[in-house]
């Protein structure tokens, strides 16, 4: 190092204990989670980690030792983590933010063992989401280990594979079937249901199934979710396991349903319309109301790897040469391969990764636990006034967007002569506050679950690859390599990067959405330790962002074709890949600042703080430099690269005007110093006092 | 008539073990470095006595845990989102300092001042719980002098069973040659310093812990301030024991052979 800074600013103690995180995520004042993450910690670094540790993981089999592992999340109150009080729960309230907690500590030993735990809640979510009250009540209840549940408590699975939302893939075989077996005047319709699954959670054990089936009996209208259980007459054949080379601590089978269930298993009930069962809900609508919060905790479980992966590696790095011949007390024994710049400069990358993942990933769970109530009230408001059915509530909620970014411009102004008599009124109105939450929440979603497994999966490569030849063995502490293809799994299930991508390129294109990221960069550019942590940096690139895609909005190709337009993948994937960066990166200063603001008030957090607080920052300014420079290069190549013409009625000319040169020529200017910051954080890594070994096993 | 118990657990946090300790001289004296950052667990031997204790309070209903720690409030608030998930207790704080450099006759004058100053606690009643050492300050006696201050002369250490046979305790310690010493004692109270126990350590519970969080929080609030001064203690030197490490595998070798080889190393290394 040759800055003096790093000699001289306040150095990282200790790796960040569970109050500068709880302070960090917004757990500080909340019990129930904080309890949520021993109880989930001590499952993971203990019977989840000694069977990954015992090989477990090297067949496909659902075998007894890991067939422990669901008594073990049962004991630990994981599985009631899901359920309200009064069905058996702990937590009451919207619990986004305790199951990204709980996926978090899990995955950070093992994805699988988060999987296993998560995949009964992804079965019991079209019921808790869209189900009657008689079907949340009766499945909820039956899942939740208690004395009532004298067998156990019943574990289910959720079989789709079937078209998703924004792909329209079609997987012919395998979609499944509904017709109507029997059904006599005055009784329920008796159905008959076949399904093929593929790649199905919980299936070893599972005794229900929810899934998604079209209708194939002029009966019977659209498609909709199904509860099948296994004491059903018919065929329940939970099929051969999945050859997986990851996750192998979650179930994963084929199955093969044919089925006679009564009518009142579709999920949310249904209607008879002119002699037809109607479903009240479509499989998309509920599928779409269930991956919306269920995406969030796949991206705890890629975050969590990265975080894992700091303390394994610090440890292999100062430990690299000793036992040969290097003495005690000289550099290459105390500080092995720490003594070279590479090897702490990529390490602070992979760490900064993991703390912008988290951060995304934690306010976007805490969105979704601001988001269901108000999506609660928007439903009950839309039906009070008669407006039923997704489309009708669809067109009333459009025409209130110019109301809802009236609100938003007013609270930009509040304090500075806004209406505040109007402000108010727009706040009170549940439907403003739904739009407002929506559009946020329809970009974070797919934003965490895209960027946290996808690049995730890149830098556990490279944390992988800073364990060197110890990085590809079975014994590599904290697991290492299997975190690495499970990462690849996690940007696959739940809907593959494309699919995220494809949504973001529509949502993040809402108006709403981009006077709320407008309002951002005014914050960044006016925070008061923004320089320390990257904040002008990043709003720069965010400006940049922003006239960017507006300028490819209103330009068209050499072939006279918009450039950002809906199949044009092209154009608009770079440009949500490059909105990722920017929405992680900024999460994460707001965290930092979250701990800044809050720090000095919590007595344990204070004593390391300004060391604590320096690293962070320097992390921060890291990230924001990496996702400025992905943003630059990806902004250049698509503003230049297509030589596109004005579309008609458009402000922009046929060539990009100097606006785009200033705004890439500030955003190269504002990164100055942030390669100090990697220095000093550099530094950090070399002095931080870590535990003498890993607290699971390995 | 059994009306259960009253069953007070003396311990607080020390360091997770797998932490790095490394002492340095701080303002008051020694201290451990970085030790207010570092994570901590209820002391390992204290935690046998609470899983005992309410192992003991399951058999019969009636009887009632306090857990009695002194340590920093904060620090104690975070022990108690695991610890409070393991059993039903009730927490009585005292907001001092844990670490290991403090004198175990001040540390046992405040533990019973404490007990002792409970409100619904029947003295008559009473097992004084707690490890027979401690992985912080390991005097070996801080329960001894606590319990003598209290008055409690029936006093059992290295106690690894405890069981009721009508009314009476049937108390297996710890003595030399892995032998036990097998008590009988007519009852309460009496002082029990637990060794390991016989019990694993409970799952974490979130639903016992959210039932125990309602009394917790409160008596985190009012944990009183106290110092535990002792002027005349003073530190010459303090050092992390050295780690020793010479392996060898030698299959059937005799058990004395065995021993004698130990008490020539102890010989050597003193």
């Amino acid at each position: 190092m040759t800055n003096s800074d790093s000699q001289t600013a306040p150095v990282l103690q200790t790796l960040p204990g569970d109050e500068v995180r709880q302070i960090m995520w917004r757990f500080a004042e909340r019990f129930d989670l904080q309890m949520a993450v021993q109880s989930a910690r001590g499952v993971a670094r203990g019977p989840v980690a000694r069977l990954v540790a015992a090989g477990e993981r090297n067949n496909h089999e659902w075998t007894e030792a890991k067939n422990e592992l669901l008594a073990a999340f049962d004991a630990a109150g994981l599985t009631a983590a899901f359920m309200e009080p009064e069905l058996g729960g702990f937590i009451a309230g919207p619990k986004n933010l305790a199951v990204a907690l709980i996926a978090f500590e899990l995955g950070w030993v093992d994805g699988g063992a988060a999987t296993c735990s998560l995949a009964g809640n992804l079965a019991l979510s079209p019921i808790h989401e869209r189900g009657t009250d008689e079907q949340r009540t009766a499945y909820m209840s039956r899942c939740v280990p208690s004395p009532a549940n004298s067998d156990g408590p019943q574990r289910g699975a959720f079989c789709l594979t079937e078209p998703l939302p924004y792909v329209g893939v079609d997987t012919g075989v395998l979609g499944g079937k509904i017709r109507v077996a029997a059904w006599e005047d005055g009784q329920e319709p008796v159905l008959q249901v076949e399904k093929r699954g593929r790649f199905i959670t919980n299936m070893d054990f599972a005794s229900f199934v929810v899934a998604a089936v079209d209708a194939d009996d002029d009966r019977i209208k659209g498609s909709c979710m199904v509860i099948l259980e296994e004491t059903d007459p018919g065929t329940y054949d939970r099929g051969a396991p999945t050859q997986k080379l990851v996750h192998q601590l979650s179930s994963t089978c084929d199955p093969v349903f044919n089925l006679e269930v009564p009518a009142n298993r579709i999920v949310g009930g249904y209607d008879i319309v002119d002699g037809v069962i109607v479903p009240r809900f479509s499989h998309g609508q509920v599928i779409e109301a269930v991956f919306q919060r269920t995406r969030v905790t796949v991206g705890a479980m890629s975050a969590a790897k990265l975080l894992s992966a700091v303390e394994p590696i610090i440890r292999y790095q100062r430990t690299r040469f000793r036992g040969g011949d290097s003495t005690p007390g000289t550099p290459r024994h105390d500080l092995g391969l720490q003594m070279k710049e590479d090897s702490l400069q990529r390490l602070v990358d992979v760490w900064a990764t993991g703390e912008a993942a988290a951060s995304l990933v934690f306010a976007a769970a805490r969105l979704f636990d601001r988001y269901d109530p108000l999506e609660e009230q928007k439903n009950q408001t839309l039906t009070a006034q008669g407006i039923r059915g997704a489309r009708a509530q669809f067109r009333t909620l459009r025409k209130m967007q110019t109301r809802a970014l009236e609100y938003l411009e007013l609270i930009e102004s509040a304090g500075h002569g806004a209406d505040d008599e109007r402000l108010s009124a727009l706040e009170g109105d549940p439907l403003i506050q739904f739009l407002v939450q929506d559009s946020l929440a329809q970009v974070l979603c797919p934003a965490c679950k895209l960027w946290n497994t996808g690049y995730g999966a890149n830098m556990m490569r490279e944390a992988v690859s800073l364990m060197g030849g110890y990085g590809v063995t079975e014994d590599c502490p904290g697991f290492l390599p299997q975190k690495w293809v499970d990462a690849q799994l996690e940007a696959t299930y739940e809907g593959p990067e494309a699919v995220q991508r494809r949504q973001l390129s529509i949502t993040m294109t809402n108006a709403l959405f981009l006077a709320q990221f407008r309002g951002w960069i005014r914050e960044l550019s006016a925070m008061p330790n923004g320089p320390a942590m990257g904040a002008g940096t990043l709003a720069a690139a965010m400006e940049l962002w922003d006239w960017s895609l507006q300028y490819l909005q209103g330009t068209l190709d050499a072939d006279g074709h918009k450039l950002y337009r809906d199949q044009r993948h092209g154009v608009t994937f770079p440009m949500t890949d490059a909105l990722c960066w920017l929405l992680a990166s900024h999460q994460m200063v707001l965290d930092v600042t979250e701990l800044s603001n809050k720090g000095e008030q919590h007595p344990v957090v204070a004593s390391g703080l300004p060391g604590t607080l320096q690293f962070m920052r320097d992390l921060c300014h890291v990230q924001a430099a990496r996702a400025a420079g992905e943003v630059g290069r990806i902004c250049a190549e698509l503003v230049y690269g297509y030589e596109g013409q004005a579309a008609e009625g458009s402000r922009y000319g046929a060539t990009p005007d100097e606006s785009f040169d200033r705004l890439r020529l500030h955003l190269d200017r504002s990164l100055a110093g942030s390669r100090l910051a990697k220095d000093r954080a550099a530094t950090a890594l070399s002095r931080v006092m870590i535990p003498e070994a890993l607290d699971y096993p390995a | 008539m059994n009306q259960g118990f009253h069953i007070a657990v003396c311990g607080s946090l020390v360091p997770d073990p797998l932490q790095t300790l490394e002492p340095i001289a701080g303002p008051q004296g020694p201290a451990l470095k970085n030790e207010m950052m570092l994570p901590a667990v209820l002391d390992p031997w204290a935690s046998h006595a609470l899983y005992e204790a309410a192992h003991l309070a399951r058999q019969d209903g009636e009887s009632r845990i306090w857990l009695v720690s002194i340590g920093p409030r904060a620090r104690l608030q975070q022990l108690m989102m695991s610890i409070a998930q393991k059993a039903v207790f009730e927490l009585v704080a005292c907001d001092g300092p844990a670490g290991g450099f403090t004198d175990a006759a001040e540390v046992a004058r405040v533990l019973a001042d404490t007990v002792a100053a409970i409100p619904e606690l029947d003295p008559q009643r009473l097992l004084l719980f707690g490890g027979c050492a401690s992985a912080s300050r390991d005097a070996g006696a801080t329960l001894q002098m606590t319990g003598e201050r209290l008055g409690i002369t029936e006093q059992f250490l290295n106690v690894d069973e405890l069981t009721v046979q009508e009314g009476v305790l049937r108390i297996k310690e710890r003595i030399e040659g892995g032998r036990y010493l097998v008590s009988a004692c007519d009852g309460p109270p009496a002082v029990v310093g637990w060794a390991t126990g016989m019990l694993p350590e409970p799952p974490n519970n979130p639903q016992i812990g959210m039932q125990n969080m309602r009394s917790i929080m409160p008596a985190l609030q009012r944990a009183k301030s106290v110092t535990l001064e002792a002027p005349e203690l003073t530190f010459e030197s303090v050092t992390v024991p050295q780690q020793r490490r010479d392996t060898r595998i030698v299959k059937d070798t005799p058990t004395d052979e065995i021993a004698a080889e130990l008490v020539q190393w102890l010989r050597e290394d003193s």
